[in-house]
């Protein structure tokens, strides 16, 4: 079985080899090639999956070593998989939600002339993600999150002829840049603290390690986790990434990669568990993060960047819940989890309701859309079901059980994040409500687009129609399903550890506080968007909503807070390097150039002076031979 | 009266030098007898051979030992078989096997008359320009008496280095040069020019001579001998036997050292060191190019070898006198050979200057006295030549209507026309300037590395500060080559015949592997660092 790991990577990867160095002759059955692999793999990984589930408890960590890569004394670094319940949870999510949205693009991209390149870059982020959860080592690890960061750039720049696509995608690539740093800084202190890389010896030997070595790894791990994630305050890419074509939104930017982070800082838990501080830090940014997008995505009008906010607010929650410890690991992912399915229906449903209306992204100038695009309708409102965390729902179980988690956090603590959340639950509810009601309710607002076409709403071809039925029953489902006998906490485990905190609230009431916050936040939103029609141009708004459209001035902040004083150093730099620089190295240049003329001029080209500079030469040569005796 | 006894000869520890000499003797006879449509084609191949055979010759006696234990001084001590004589005589060889090529190239001058023609004049002794000339040139004459004059001057170039007593030194040394004064001559185009410099280089030359052979006569005063192992007795203050007739000079510091000053002083002037270095850029320039190439490597080798021997050999004793003043040289030649190269625009003059600074650089490993310090010069001396060579080569594919286009202004550009040539001139360049991965960073460091082990700090400062200032006009010419834009009628690179092909190859393969793996080389020039004292 353990060989099989390795293919799950390799198909995918295969698939990208194949795609982007074919040639325009697979054009025809490219993307076809391209969502078979990424079948394969799911295929693979439910192989997989069943045969874990037929192991002890105990025993199931599979490991598939397939070589080392430089062997030097003191340096191992192992190509070498690790399957275990946590990376087989990820791997199951990245291919099935994977594998349904290459299913989805094949309509989607249907009429881009560069459709072979698209799956080519999507089957190279899968491998690159499944090397990320699939790796032993933080090294190997490190390959995949460059991978997904690469295959991420290409795809947000996917539409490379547009400046703000080519614009978002660079910017993507810088800011995970910088949490990037953080995962190298953090491998580099492991190596010389542990010696290794691998996961095992570094985990099982956390606990005995000094504990501010481990604030220093956990910090840079949460650096990098917010880059990946786009938690605050490297959260600022997110929204332009909405750029990319939808199903990249609801693959990459929405359910798989996006969540990378959290898989960063669930898999490092050892270390985390043994730093408080750092943990801290990760439940601030996670508490920070999860308002912030909320706030975010109650203000804009792209259909795409609200969904956006959305996911940065629920990658909060996993993030605040992975910061937890034990009690919040395994919820974490169980969120995570259910979230991959409604978040990446909430995309595909806007990326058909897009499809239908040429491509308009602006929700002012949607409505009325249920009764042209009812499957559309009826997967997306499922979905936005169980992100507001509707009873019974997904979203229901997994926020509601990191929600109690947070209260039993204890102590003042506890209360701040549990209150927190609870507002953030109702933001969510008014948010995604309004984006519902925008979208489908109420009079038509439609506009011809740029070239003048009036927009003609028609349901999707079925290729796009059945990855989003599919990921409405997940939406439904899962929650339910995980949640009974809390199987999926329980399947974690022995990976992730768990144990019930002390709440000061029960169960029952924190579900019924969030039920009653998602009503009162379906509630605002019905009586500012339901009851009245939507203005097709936003009207002015209040200082915060101003604010949050511009996503909370983070742009204008970094401009303020880096690009201005990075311009202003370089400016400076350079100004040293021409004056001071420059000018002593011309200084010297013109120093040696006028020596070299004036030499110069003594070779004159007669032979008579050559031969007294010799016979000089040679009484120098004598009178200082016999100067040197003398001494 | 003592009768006269027969010098014993070890013939086969000679047959190097036997063996060019010998085949230089058969060229002037087929010069004077041959018909002249059949003189280029047996000189060429007939040279060629013979420095094969010698350089078998060479390999042969360090393969038999001669370079290490079997070390011997032949010729009743005039003569020594160690391993720095032989591991120069066989770098001399190989170039003079390389020069054999470029003297008998071809295809680079336009066709006189049906009768494809070399770089050198019709008719030597025609007045240039005048009728005689001109009927030479319509007759399709050449001169293919550089072939012998070539071989007369390695047949010098193998004695000079193993020359273990002042007189066959002399003698080894005007064997060497009078030949090349001659070859300097012989430019087919610029022919006055290449007049001037082979007259400069004479009167010079004979100049240079006159100090040697007067140092030599005040160290026979000094010691009563000419060999070197008798000079390093006296100087050791155990004289083998005294002369009654010198008992008043014998023995007598200022002789000694104002003789060995003027002896070195006369290598030197070989060697193209500061002050006696000016003779360089005007013959350099003046000569053909091809005689450039040669003389310009593989003089610096045995001109070098034979300072070596002296220095280590006869006047070892004597060390703390002459080591400073070799270092003052040593610093002048690397700071003016650099300085003044920066201003140069001929490439032909700057290459000479660039050989004036290698002089310097090659005497601050002569300066470490140590061991290392030989091996280091060996190794450097055989990495330089090679370039020398090769860089020499290239200059004279580059052609206009003029002939070779020397000024460096035409060469702007011509990496975008010629990139393949222009890039390996810019890897001569590189390993002149000692960039790693050439030969030329293995040859500095290790000479730099012995000087610094033989505490001559200030020297190793001097010498790579240098460095720095000659890097700028190496890398001002490649960039010359491959930023600039090209001239509307700049000149154009001529396709020349596989013989400077061979050359231009194998001096980029040479200058490519010493510089990547040096090891087996470096080793080698190691194992030849000693000298055989008697």
């Amino acid at each position: 079985m353990e060989s099989l790991i390795g293919l799950l990577v390799a198909a995918p990867l295969l698939g990208a080899l194949v795609l982007l160095t074919g040639g325009r002759r697979l054009d025809r059955a490219g993307h076809w090639l391209g969502t078979a692999l990424a079948a394969t793999s799911f295929v693979l990984a439910v192989v997989l999956f069943f045969d874990l589930l037929g192991r002890a408890d105990g025993d199931r960590t599979l490991h598939q070593h397939l070589f080392s890569w430089v062997p030097v004394a003191g340096f191992q670094a192992d190509i070498a998989f690790q399957l275990d319940q946590l990376s087989m949870t990820f791997v199951l999510l990245i291919t099935g939600v994977g594998s349904l949205i290459h299913l989805y693009s094949v309509g989607y991209m249907e009429h881009d002339p560069r459709r072979r390149r698209f799956f080519g870059y999507l089957n190279l982020f899968l491998a690159a993600m499944l090397l990320l959860v699939l790796a032993d080592n933080y090294l190997l690890l490190y390959a995949g999150w460059e991978g997904v960061g690469l295959a991420s750039y290409l795809l947000i720049g996917f539409w490379q002829d547009r400046p703000r696509a080519a614009t978002a995608a660079k910017k993507a690539f810088i800011v995970n840049r910088v949490g990037d740093i953080g995962l190298s800084i953090a491998i580099m202190l492991m190596f010389t603290t542990f010696g290794t890389f691998a996961f095992g010896p570094v985990l099982s030997s956390a606990a005995e390690t000094g504990e501010g070595t481990l604030t220093a790894i956990g910090l840079m791990l949460l650096l990098a986790a917010c880059g990946k994630s786009a938690q605050v305050p490297l959260q600022s890419w997110l929204g332009d990434a909405m750029e990319g074509p939808t199903p990249v939104s609801a693959l990459i930017h929405a359910a798989t990669m996006v969540t990378a982070g959290v898989y960063l800082v669930v898999r490092s838990g050892a270390i985390f568990n043994a730093a408080p501080d750092a943990q801290t830090v990760v439940i601030v940014v996670g508490a920070v993060t999860l308002v912030f997008g909320a706030i975010v995505g109650c203000a804009k009008d792209d259909i795409k960047k609200a969904l956006a906010g959305s996911t940065m607010s629920q990658i909060g929650y996993m993030m605040l819940a992975a910061g937890l410890g034990p009690i919040g690991y395994a919820f974490a992912i169980m969120h995570l989890v259910t979230h991959g399915f409604f978040k990446a229906g909430l995309f595909l449903g806007a990326g058909s309701v897009m499809h239908g209306m040429n491509d308009e992204v602006d929700m002012r100038k949607y409505g009325g859309l249920r009764k042209y695009m009812p499957v559309t309708f009826i997967t997306f409102g499922l979905a936005y079901l169980a992100i507001i965390g509707f009873p019974y729902l997904s979203g229901f179980f997994s926020k509601d059980e990191i929600i109690y988690a947070g209260f039993a956090k204890g102590g003042t603590q506890g209360w701040i994040l549990g209150s927190v959340m609870l507002l953030g639950a109702a933001l969510t509810a008014y948010y995604m409500t309004r984006i519902m009601l925008l979208t489908f309710f109420g009079e038509k607002r439609w506009q011809p687009d740029a070239h003048g076409h009036e927009p003609h709403p028609h349901e999707s071809p079925a290729t796009m129609t059945i990855p989003m039925i599919v990921l409405a029953i997940g939406s439904v489902g899962a929650g339910f399903a995980f949640n009974l006998n809390e199987s999926f906490a329980h399947w974690l485990e022995p990976v992730t550890g768990l144990a019930h905190g002390d709440s000061p609230v029960g169960h029952g009431t924190v579900s019924l506080a969030a039920t009653a916050v998602m009503v009162i936040g379906v509630g605002a939103a019905y009586l500012q968007y339901g009851r009245r029609p939507a203005p097709v141009v936003a009207p002015a708004g209040s200082f915060v909503t101003r604010a949050a459209r511009r996503d909370l001035l983070q742009d204008d902040f970094n401009h303020a807070a880096f690009v201005t004083p990075g311009t202003y150093l370089t400016r400076g730099l350079v100004y040293v390097d021409h004056k001071l620089v420059d000018g002593v190295v011309n200084g010297l240049a013109a120093a040696f150039g006028g020596l070299s003329g004036r030499l110069r001029r003594v070779q004159n080209g007669y032979a008579r002076s050559y031969a007294v500079s010799m016979f000089g030469g040679a009484a120098v040569l004598i009178a200082v031979t016999l100067l040197m005796r003398a001494v | 009266m003592n009768d006269l006894q027969a010098p014993s000869i070890e013939w086969l520890a000679l047959l190097p030098s036997l063996i060019v000499f010998g085949v230089a003797v058969i060229g002037v006879l087929i010069e004077a007898f041959a018909p002249r449509a059949a003189r280029y084609g047996t000189q060429v191949v007939l040279t060629t051979l013979g420095f094969a055979g010698a350089f078998a010759a060479v390999v042969a006696l360090a393969a038999g030992g001669h370079a290490t234990t079997e070390a011997q001084i032949a010729g009743m001590g005039s003569l020594a078989v160690d391993g720095p004589a032989l591991f120069l005589q066989g770098v001399i060889l190989l170039v003079g096997l390389l020069s054999v090529f470029l003297f008998a190239e071809r295809r680079l001058e336009p066709a006189r008359h049906g009768t494809r023609v070399d770089s050198f004049a019709a008719q030597p002794a025609a007045v240039p320009g005048g009728e005689a000339e001109q009927e030479a040139v319509k007759a399709g004459h050449t001169t293919t008496e550089i072939f012998p004059l070539l071989l007369f001057a390695v047949g010098g170039m193998l004695i000079f280095p193993a020359a273990n007593d002042l007189l066959v030194l002399f003698i080894a040394l005007e064997v060497l040069s009078l030949p090349l004064y001659l070859l300097c001559a012989l430019a087919r185009r610029k022919r006055l020019l290449s007049q001037e410099a082979a007259v400069k280089y004479f009167l010079l030359g004979a100049f240079a001579s006159a100090f040697l052979l007067f140092g030599i006569a005040l160290l026979y005063g000094y010691a009563g001998t000419v060999t070197y192992a008798g000079i390093a007795d006296v100087i050791s203050g155990a004289p083998a036997a005294i002369d009654p007739g010198l008992a008043s000079t014998m023995g007598n510091d200022a002789l000694l050292l104002i003789g060995g000053a003027l002896v070195v002083m006369g290598l030197l002037f070989k060697v193209g060191a500061v002050p006696f270095h000016m003779w360089t850029p005007d013959v350099y320039q003046g000569a053909p190019t091809p005689v450039t190439g040669f003389m310009a490597a593989a003089t610096k080798v045995a001109a070098f070898g034979a300072l070596l021997r002296l220095l280590y050999v006869a006047l070892d004793g004597t060390r703390w006198d002459w080591e400073p003043v070799l270092w003052g040289v040593a610093i002048a030649s690397m700071v003016a050979g650099a300085v003044i190269a920066i201003t140069q625009t001929d490439v032909k003059r700057l290459l000479a200057y660039s050989s004036i600074a290698h002089a310097g650089f090659i005497l601050a490993g002569v300066v470490a006295v140590s061991e290392d310090g030989v091996s280091s010069v060996l190794f450097y001396l055989a990495a330089y030549s090679f370039v020398t060579l090769g860089a020499f080569a290239v200059v004279t594919l580059v052609r206009d209507a003029g002939g070779e286009a020397t000024h460096l202004s035409k060469w702007a550009g011509l990496g975008r026309r010629s990139p393949l040539l222009a890039g390996v001139f810019a890897l001569f360049l590189l390993a002149f300037a000692g960039i790693p991965l050439t030969s030329g960073f293995a040859g500095k460091f290790a000479v730099f590395r012995a000087a610094a082990d033989a505490g001559a700090m200030g020297l190793v400062i001097t010498g790579v500060a240098a460095s720095a200032v000659a890097a700028f006009f190496y890398v001002r010419v490649i960039v010359l080559m491959f930023f600039s834009e090209p001239k509307a009628d700049g000149p154009s690179v001529v396709i020349p015949s596989p013989l400077t092909m061979s050359v231009v190859g194998l001096a980029a393969a040479v200058t490519l592997v010493l510089g990547i793996a040096p090891q087996y080389f470096l080793d080698l020039a190691g194992q030849a660092g000693v000298f055989v004292l008697r």
